[in-house]
């Protein structure tokens, strides 16, 4: 990794972020000008109505739509920049990010702990280490027991978890989750987000999650807001208390 | 982590009968190929199985096989007094259809020199050669009559003393072995009815000419037995095989004999050109062809089942691209997929080959050089009829994760 940004402690800033879908009469403003940095091992929630834009943020950062405008620096790398993305965008996904979405999108044919493998698998890690390490994390999140089930014979919350120690397994920089507890109850989702929490702390990662759940809102560092496209600071969680 | 084979265990029903039908449709380009290597074997099964290295036949003609040939049954000894020449004996050979046990049966009559040849050639799988000059025949297994069988030919009753495996005339029908008198006769069989219609009408010819009204003993002998006529000859042969001495070479021999104005001759190979190029030919172009759109067909049908395979995955390869995936990860799911329902299919179409060919009326022929060609094709199509798949893979958008 080539350091080509200032703020060495920040995992992620992204300026002037701005998404347009779309063009003519058609025209969606879904981002306008966002900014906004995440430090190492901080958790932070992203609020907002439906519609605000906190997917369409969240999938600029994870590289998945390309931004209309602004430019996005990962770890000290500019990974976005004048309308060009500037890094080799699979590999940087794989090595770095973890993604956890409302639906957990396993794949069907893999049994949980296989999905699981098949993340580090992918990023190159030995088969052994990836069996250990899928089992140890199915085990703390709960699932241990149907790690050799197919993603069909799993209730949603169960999927959902697998999901989450798929986007954890390689250790990833900066993990962004959508709604990832949507298909939790509230005490499970509760424990994926402190999990997200400890692993920020732990590994130094980046966390943000979008969530609607604000009785977990305790569990991060720092919320922030959407509304209309425009992304605002609402209040850092750890002064309030 | 293999993907390809986690997915068909996933979904192994309809892998399995996706599988058997390829097999199914490339068992019928197995056996178009085989077909095609029967018509030849067959076609030039007696020429190699003769031992002959020199055909004389009709000036002109491609006999015996490609057309009618007919010459004189003395050519025989003509042929013999040849400088080089070992031996000599006549061909004769045609093709009739009776009725057996209210079943047709088709039998090329194929006439053996008696007593040089005996049929001690022949790949006899039981009994024996033939023993006496009349009313014995060597029979192939295909024509199922058992050893001992009594066939009724031409007012005469012929018992089946060998049997024979795989012969069959160039046109695919089974043979059965005489002695060229017996082959004649049968050939030549009239009714009583014909014979006497032919020797009235032979009796009004001599008497309307010259000859016939200054010697009565003409007109006499035109009512008698054809064979006491010596104006008539013998019944002509269709060829005359000829064996030259080891120390000879045969182009010489035949180049002696083609200077003879009545005949034409052919080397064994030149035989077998004539009867590949000319009997062979159209039936292997239509094969050919057949086989060339069954391949096409499958090779459709192969990419439509991959397209589908791929289009049901569209949303998990999305994913893998999501969570980074190389795009060799992608191919190497559609790929081996698709090579791996070409291999099954081929193996099916093997195994089920080796069980229904040998049931098929003519011979199907599968040889290794076949095997190798149809499994390259196989490999190839496999491939062509995953890049539908493997284009649509490529193009889709991780976000689609999203939708
Ligand atoms: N592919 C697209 N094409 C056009 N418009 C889009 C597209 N995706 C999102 N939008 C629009 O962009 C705006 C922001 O959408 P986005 O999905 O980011 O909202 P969100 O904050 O995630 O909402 P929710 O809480 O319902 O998930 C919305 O007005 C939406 O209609
Ligand atoms: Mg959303």
């Amino acid at each position: 990794m080539t350091a080509n940004s200032g703020d060495h402690s920040a995992v992620l800033e992204a300026s002037s972020l701005t998404k347009v879908y779309g063009s003519g009469h058609t025209e969606v403003v879904a981002v306008q000008d966002a900014t906004l940095t995440v430090a190492r091992g901080e958790v932070v929630a992203l609020l907002g109505p439906s519609g605000a834009g906190k997917s369409t943020l969240l999938t600029m950062i994870g590289l998945i739509l390309p931004p209309t405008a602004g430019r996005i620096v990962i770890g000290g790398v500019t990974v976005f920049d004048a309308h060009r993305t500037r890094v080799n965008v699979r590999r940087f996904r794989r090595q770095h990010m973890g993604f956890v979405f409302q639906k957990a999108n396993l794949i069907p044919f893999l049994t949980a702990a296989e999905n699981v493998r098949l993340a580090m698998e992918i990023n190159d890690m030995g088969r052994r280490a990836a069996r250990r390490r899928a089992a140890e994390l199915l085990d703390y999140l709960g699932v241990g027991e149907r790690a050799d089930h197919l993603p069909a014979k799993l209730s949603g919350g169960e999927q959902q978890r697998v999901a989450v120690a798929r986007a954890l397994a390689n250790r990833p920089g900066l993990i962004l989750a959508d709604e990832p507890t949507a298909a939790l109850d509230s005490v499970r989702g509760r424990q994926v987000m402190e999990l997200f929490r400890k692993v920020a702390h732990e590994q130094q990662s980046g966390v943000i999650v979008v969530t609607h759940d604000h009785r977990a809102l305790d569990v991060f560092d720092r919320t922030l807001e959407m509304e209309d496209g425009e992304l605002r600071e609402s209040r850092t969680v750890s002064q309030a208390q | 982590m293999n993907l390809a084979g986690r997915d068909i265990r996933h979904n192994f029903g309809r892998f399995v009968l996706t599988t058997i039908g390829l097999g199914l449709l490339l068992m019928l380009v197995m056996g178009m190929g085989g077909i095609y290597r029967g018509l030849v074997q067959e076609a030039t099964l007696l020429v190699d199985r003769i031992d002959a290295d020199l055909w004389v036949v009709q000036k002109d003609t491609r006999g015996p096989f490609a057309e009618v040939s007919r010459i004189p049954g003395n050519l025989e000894d003509r042929v013999r007094a040849v400088p080089g020449v070992l031996s000599s004996r006549a061909f004769v050979s045609t093709t009739i259809q009776r009725e057996r046990n209210r079943q047709p049966l088709r039998i090329t009559v194929q006439g053996l020199s008696w007593p040089e040849d005996r049929g001690q050639w022949l790949p006899l799988v039981a009994g024996r050669a033939l023993g006496q000059d009349h009313y014995e025949m060597i029979a192939d297994e295909s024509l199922k009559l058992p050893l001992g069988a009594k066939v009724e030919l031409a007012k005469d009753t012929y018992t089946v003393v060998g049997l024979t495996r795989g012969m069959s005339s160039p046109s695919g029908d089974s043979m059965a072995f005489f002695t060229l008198r017996d082959s004649q006769a049968i050939q030549f069989d009239l009714s009583g009815e014909a014979v006497r219609l032919e020797r009235a009408a032979r009796y009004g010819r001599a008497s309307q000419i010259d000859l016939g009204r200054s010697q009565p003993q003409v007109i006499e002998r035109s009512r008698g037995l054809s064979s006491a006529i010596p104006a008539l000859g013998p019944p002509a042969i269709s060829a005359v095989l000829v064996k030259v001495r080891p120390d000879v070479d045969p182009g010489q021999v035949q180049l002696l004999i083609g200077k003879w104005p009545d005949v034409s001759v052919y080397s064994s190979d030149g035989q077998r050109d004539l009867l590949v190029s000319g009997i062979v030919d159209r039936s292997r172009r239509q094969l050919g062809l057949f086989r060339m759109l069954l391949i096409i067909v499958s090779g459709i049908i192969m990419a439509l089942i991959l397209y589908t395979l791929t289009l049901d995955k569209l949303h998990d390869i999305a994913m893998l691209k999501l969570m980074g995936a190389r795009n060799s990860v992608i191919l190497g799911l559609i790929l081996q997929q698709a090579l791996l329902l070409g291999a099954l299919g081929y193996v099916i179409a093997y195994y089920i080959g080796q069980w229904v060919f040998p049931a098929f009326p003519r011979r199907v022929v599968i040889i290794p050089e076949d095997l190798w060609q149809l499994a390259g094709i196989v490999a190839g199509i496999s491939v062509m009829a995953s890049l539908l798949g493997i284009i649509k893979a490529l193009r889709v958008e991780p976000s689609e994760v999203l939708a």
